[in-house]
């Protein structure tokens, strides 16, 4: 005796964004919190040590919040002018920042006291940074050079002055205290050495150079500009690996994940996207206004967005633990322990394990459809939550019973309440080309079965009535479809050279709309 | 060109034979005694089945045509009669599979019924017709004659009733044999034999419900006069009181719902089994009203159920070439597994590469994978993933099209319904072969492949990238690929459209690839268009008017330039493709061309004036390489080259086709049939027969005892002088033999043997009066036969002297009754041993 088959339940395609890992682990952040600053948010960076602070440069002040805190902890606000580029030292306790009016201020987190200031830049200093042994500073300015302070003495130990427009990005190596990168708005990106005086390595960007970045290992470069992300490799003398143009705005800001080996760009275009190691997109948050500046926790807890409107927008990632926790305390049932004998026994190896046959579990509309209750299986279908979530359940169920030449019997004799439910339920997805052809044949039985007594009842008729339109509607919008499929055949046609090899296959959806038409 | 090519070859040693998978649900399978054995006719011969294991043992060989009934001696449970339409009723021992006679009728047998209370009677089912429009069917007894001949003509008939149903489950004994009742339209006949008086009584054709009452089906409890008959509208009667005219009543169970097919009482009867399209099995208890259990889902509508003689076990044989056995607990213990041809096979015939199994669609919304080799049902794989309802005139998803790649990793499939109402919906399915769970798994499921229904499709044959291109009525061709699609990024390893190809807006009718998948061919009616797969470009037209184009192969290995195809105009054409050229075209109406996968042969089956014959050719030359006259007298439109297991080294230059692979093909009567030459046959019979010499000597202690005393006696016999020793030798052997072969339950009691074992072992001391006494055994054996049982005097002398002369100071004096008993079991034990020692020499 074979068992009974349960109606198989077809699933679509999803049509749309692919479900990898990637996109699961992006999407496992919580809603974006939002704290509004007093201006744009040039620049975010997050301190290298636990718990994780993060500075955020904004209009005249520099913020600093702790990992959970949506007040700052720290506030400097010493600036008398905008305020750029708050980044911290390795050890993150100082803290540096460059402003418009050209001066570097040095700060100590603990005492919120400006600890040096380095004058010498003419104009507005817009990007600064520790070099790797923590004692002496970076920055570059728009005064075109890029100088390398003392933070002992406070004196300006080099000036390099080899850029012909602004300097915007500055990025120190982590593993030589004597390199650093520049990124200017002539176009280029300059590698420094410091001992030699020089630079010692010049890439072409092809956009002004909006940021750069160092790769931990210090072999690759990013560098963002225009609408351009390119990867240039410094072991191979500078080549360009990559250039990715996936934002259709300029690339403002970029950042690593160390974690998970990935790289974030932000863009005007109001876009963050993540790539993978292979420099594909896996996904893509989108903000409300264009960004500025981007930063990811060292342990890509908190992804932190500044944008232009003023707003700094950090996610926090959902904590697991205490999901499963909960789950956890759940399943395990009452706290008392009783009738434990036996129940902890497990097999051993050389056990024969007799199985218990599986019961087959059945839906409710299997379980009446397998007895041949034909009207009760398409009520069940018809369920008020089935039929808004899983509007496929019914259609199959419909199907079946058309199958089975059983239709017409299961759609008789219903009351006005039920029979409401039948025609919403047709009002709702008769147009989806996935269910319109089974629909239209329960519309037609429908029609012919209650004929007579659709006056009776007004709300049936209005009913109706609504379903007439929509026909009208759709039928429309088909005839449209078709002008348009016509359109292009022709388009088509006096594209192909050859007419009799093959033309092209029609959109599917217009295929689809031609279905229903006929 | 091929037609006068015929006449010059002449007949070879080529057979056209029935090979497996004939039908096993003809008729009512039996059950023997012992419930060990299950029996039931499949086209010419009987098969005998294991109850327990649902294998099959061996069958019972020698009916020329149809055995159209089975039933177990009444006297003796071990023997079985078989009738046939070839006009022979034989009487087997079907344990050993050995034939004990053969009674000539005459005329073609029907069904065959017996009764315990009549012995030494058969009851037949006979046409009467000699005109073929109103075929009447009569019942007629006839008395087996009793003598000892192998064949025995069976004169004597005598007609019970002159007018009954061609069905035979319309006809049963009642109890204890005092009755028979056969219902025939709508009227019930009761014949009781002791008052040799008919009894009718007459059903409307419809009620006031619009019932229909024809009988389809009766049955009659063997304990209680009570006849239960089947109807058209699903309904049981059982009848009571039926030996009179008038005071006759009867009372109703209705539970099917379409026709009741067949009915059977267990043996108490206190049970009654009724089956019908629904494939359920439903008991209804007798005396109970309406009580019943039912066992639904058997698959297949069942046709005929029968139970075992001590009720502990029921047979169920279904439409779809199945019996299923039920154990006491109403429980499914047990499947019989046929071949499913059912009406019609909608796919090809197919060869898994994997199992090298025929695959074709088998029971509703299956493919059946059959292995040709152990004549046995595989596996079903489930198509259509649905349940399938069991009723009448419902239109539900069939297989239609199945195709496998070259290696045997991916099947196609299409489903379809609705072909006739306007509806139609079809399923295109990819499957994929998993190597953990060793079947296939649905990969694909494509639910609009095409506007319109799918005709033909085929994979491409190269090894490294598989492509799938299907034609279809709404006059596109479409190539299907695992993961290109783009769009919906999904993964890589499921199908999607590749391409869409169509030609002026012809509508395709077939495709196929070129053994190197380096061309498609696709013919639009009457135009072949030639296509290269990687850049989808169209390289050439060809065509040959007049006539669509009906069949397509590539030729293969040294004939791959050449690309051949029928048309509907009788007209066999082979075209070259380096030339773009027709190469030859011959006159020929085809309506089938299959193409060998090893060789560059092709077989072309054709039909004309009313038979099919059979040509083998290769493409490069338009003279055929053997042909084959009326083949089959229908036409063949299905037809599958079967790799062989090993090369066979074929002698004959015309058999020579045959080597690789054996051309199997299936008739419109669903007949599987093949091609075997003469050398196959005979090695299929010395190996039969080692099998049987092998089987026959089964190793007992008993045996390994004597066998040494035997290799001993041969160890010392062969150095002095062989020619001695050699007829003692014999006798010895023939004797233990004869014993060794008779099954023991034939045998008489081991006390009565016992004297005579002794004595042919014990080695007599002189050659000459051996001699004389095994040539008086010869003569008295003959004598036997031709006297008849009166005149017992002289042979109880001889008997004397025979005893006398062997074993005098042995055997003490016995009773002339005695004797006489003891000569009788000698007697018939004797026809049996003389025939088996004939049967092995």
């Amino acid at each position: 005796m074979a068992s009974f088959k349960p109606t198989r339940i077809q699933t679509y395609p999803k049509l749309g964004e692919k479900v990898t890992e990637d996109t699961l682990y992006w999407k496992s952040y919580k809603p974006a919190l939002q704290i509004k600053e007093f201006g744009a948010v040039t620049k975010i960076e997050f301190s290298s040590l636990p718990p994780h602070n993060y500075a955020v440069t904004a209009s005249t002040r520099i913020h600093v919040y702790g990992p959970h805190s949506q007040e700052p902890t720290r506030s400097f606000t010493r600036f008398r002018d905008t305020a750029y580029g708050g980044s911290f030292r390795g050890d993150g306790k100082l803290l540096v920042a460059g402003s418009e009016d050209g001066i570097i201020r040095l700060f100590d987190i603990k005492s919120l006291g400006a600890l040096r200031q380095f004058t010498g830049h003419s104009k507005a200093v817009h990007a600064t940074s520790f070099l790797s042994d923590g004692f002496r500073v970076v920055s570059g300015s728009d005064d075109l050079s890029c100088r390398v302070w003392d933070v002992a003495s406070s004196v300006e130990l080099s000036s390099f002055t080899e850029h012909t427009d602004y300097i915007r990005a500055v990025a120190p190596s982590k593993l030589n205290p004597d390199l650093f990168v520049t990124g200017s708005y002539d176009h280029t990106v300059k590698v420094f050495d410091v001992r030699t005086g020089s630079s010692v390595m010049t890439m072409q960007h092809g956009h002004p150079v909006e940021c750069v970045l160092l790769y931990p290992s210090d072999a690759l470069l990013v560098s963002t500009g225009g609408r351009y992300v390119k990867i240039w490799d410094l072991l191979k003398g500078g080549q360009q690996l990559v250039s990715l143009k996936n934002h259709h705005k300029t690339v403002t800001c970029a950042c690593l994940s160390s974690t998970s080996n990935k790289l974030l760009t932000g863009s005007l275009d109001r876009h963050v996207k993540v790539y993978n190691s292979s420099y594909k997109v896996v996904h893509n948050f989108d903000c409300a206004a264009s960004i500025l500046s981007l930063a990811i926790a060292p342990n890509d807890s908190i992804v932190a967005v500044g944008m232009t409107n003023g707003v700094l927008s950090v996610r926090h990632k959902k904590q697991k633990e205490e999901k499963e926790m909960l789950t956890d305390r759940r399943r395990r049932g009452p706290a008392y322990r009783v009738n434990v004998k036996g129940k902890n026994f497990g097999p051993k190896q050389y056990d024969f394990l007799v199985n218990k046959p599986a019961k087959q579990h059945l839906q409710k509309h299997d379980k009446q459809l397998k007895s041949f209750e034909v009207s009760k299986a398409l009520d069940s279908a018809l369920e008020a939550w089935k039929r808004s979530s899983k509007p496929e359940v019914a259609v199959v169920v419909m199907m079946e019973l058309n199958r089975r030449g059983t239709l017409k019997n299961a759609l008789a004799g219903r009351d006005e309440a039920s029979l409401a439910r039948i025609l919403d339920f047709l009002l709702k997805y008769i147009t989806d080309p996935r269910f319109s052809r089974p629909l239209l044949t329960v519309g037609d039985i429908v029609l012919d079965l209650y004929q007579q007594v659709i006056p009776q009842s007004p709300v049936v008729e209005r009913l109706l009535q609504r379903l007439l339109e929509l026909l009208g509607r759709e039928a429309e919008l088909q005839q449209e479809f078709l002008q348009v499929l016509g359109i292009l055949d022709t388009l088509f046609a006096s594209l192909n050279l050859r007419k009799d090899v093959a033309t092209l296959a029609a959109p599917p959806v217009a295929q689809g709309s031609q279905l229903q038409a006929a | 060109m091929f037609r006068e090519a015929k006449n010059m070859v002449e007949r070879s040693d080529i057979r056209v034979v029935r090979c497996g998978g004939s039908k096993i649900n003809f008729r009512p399978p039996i059950i023997s005694n012992d419930s060990r054995f299950v029996l039931c006719v499949s086209g010419d011969s009987v098969k005998v089945y294991s109850t327990r294991t649902e294998e099959w043992l061996h069958s019972l060989q020698g009916h020329t045509k149809q055995v159209t009934g089975i039933a177990f001696n009444p006297a003796n449970h071990l023997q079985v009669y078989s009738c046939s339409a070839d006009g022979t009723v034989k009487l087997w021992d079907f344990i050993d599979g050995i034939l004990i006679k053969t009674f000539i009728i005459g005329s073609p047998l029907f069904a065959l019924y017996v009764s315990k209370e009549h012995e030494g009677v058969i009851f037949l089912h006979l046409s009467k017709g000699t005109h073929h429009k109103n075929e009447c069917f009569q019942l007629v007894s006839t008395h087996l004659p009793k003598s000892a001949d192998q064949e025995v003509e069976a004169k004597e008939l005598s007609v019970v009733s002159s007018h009954i149903s061609p069905n035979p489950s319309c006809t049963a004994f009642g109890r204890g044999g005092e009755y028979i009742a056969f219902a025939r339209k709508l009227q019930l006949d009761v014949y009781f034999f002791r008052k040799q008086k008919t009894y009718s009584f007459y059903l409307k054709a419809t009620d006031k419900k619009g019932a229909k009452n024809a009988f389809t089906c009766i049955a009659c409890n063997p304990t209680d006069d009570c006849i239960a008959t089947g109807h058209e509208d699903g309904k049981i009667r059982l009848w009571r009181n039926f030996n009179h005219k008038k005071e006759y009543t009867y009372s109703t169970l209705h539970w099917h719902h379409n026709a009741v097919n067949t009915l059977c009482f267990t043996p108490e009867g206190t049970n009654l089994l009724s089956g019908g399209i629904e494939s359920v099995l439903v008991q209804w208890q007798c005396g109970a009203g309406s009580k019943k259990d039912v066992l639904p889902r058997l698959g297949g509508s069942i046709l005929h159920v029968s139970a075992s003689p001590d009720g502990q076990l029921f047979c169920v044989s279904h439409s779809d070439n199945k019996i299923t056995v039920i154990e006491d607990g109403f429980k499914v213990s047990g499947l019989i597994q046929g071949l499913v041809t059912g009406d019609t096979v909608l796919t090809d015939l197919m060869i898994d590469p994997r199992s090298k199994a025929l695959v074709l669609n088998g029971k509703p919304g299956h493919l059946q994978f059959y292995s040709l080799l152990r004549d046995k049902h595989l596996y079903n794989l489930d198509i259509v993933q649905q349940e399938y309802i069991y009723e009448a005139g419902l239109d539900q998803f069939e297989v239609v099209k199945a195709v496998f790649d070259v290696k045997g990793s991916w099947l196609a499939t299409v489903e379809e319904r609705g072909r006739e109402s306007s509806d139609l919906e079809f399923f295109l399915k990819l499957w994929a072969f998993d190597e953990t769970t060793q079947s296939f798994v649905l990969n694909t499921s494509i639910s609009a492949a095409h506007t319109d229904r799918i005709i033909s499709m085929c994979f491409s044959s190269s090894e490294e990238t598989t492509m799938l291109v299907t034609t279809a009525e709404d006059s596109q061709f479409k190539a299907w690929c695992q993961g290109a699609d783009a769009d919906t990024q999904q993964d890589q390893n499921f199908w999607s459209c590749d391409f869409v190809g169509s030609y002026h807006n012809l509508k395709p009718t077939n495709c196929t690839f070129s053994a190197d998948s380096s061309l498609l061919a696709v013919s639009f009616q009457e135009v072949v268009t030639v296509w290269s797969p990687d850049t989808w470009e169209l390289l050439t037209t060809l065509c040959q008017p007049p006539g669509q184009i009906r069949d397509l192969c590539f030729g293969r290995l040294s004939c791959s330039k050449y690309l051949l195809g029928t048309t509907t105009k009788n007209l066999l054409c082979c075209w070259n493709l380096l030339t773009c050229a027709l190469e030859w075209s011959t006159s020929l109406e085809v309506s089938k061309l299959q193409a060998d996968p090893l060789s560059e042969n092709v077989a072309a089956f054709s039909y004309q004036s009313k038979h099919t014959d059979l040509f083998v050719f290769k493409p490069s030359e338009p003279l055929p390489l053997f042909t084959h006259e009326k083949v089959c007298s229908e036409k063949v439109h299905r037809a599958i080259f079967v790799p062989r297991e090993e090369l066979l080294n074929g002698c004959d230059e015309r058999c020579q086709w045959l080597n690789g692979s054996q051309l199997y093909f299936l008739t419109q009567n669903m007949d599987l049939m093949t091609f075997s030459m003469a050398t196959e046959e005979d090695r299929m019979l010395s190996s039969s027969k080692r099998l049987v010499i092998d089987d026959s000597i089964a190793v007992t202690p008993f045996y390994l005892l004597l066998g040494k005393h035997r290799q001993q006696q041969q160890k010392l016999n062969t150095p002095s002088h062989p020619a001695a020793d050699k007829p003692q030798q014999k006798q010895s052997s023939v004797s233990i033999k004869q014993l060794l072969h008779t099954p023991a339950h034939v045998l008489p009691a081991a006390s009565v043997l016992c004297s005579m074992f002794v004595n042919s072992l014990l080695i007599s001391n002189t050659g000459v009066r051996e001699e004389m006494e095994s040539s008086e055994q010869e003569m008295d054996s003959e004598k036997e036969e031709e006297d008849s049982e009166g005149e017992m005097e002289t042979r109880d002398s001889q008997q004397d002297l025979r005893a006398q002369g062997s074993v005098d100071e042995v055997t003490p004096k016995l009773s002339k009754a005695q004797e006489r008993e003891l000569k009788r079991v000698r007697k018939t034990d004797f026809s049996w041993m003389t025939g088996l020692i004939v049967s092995k020499p």
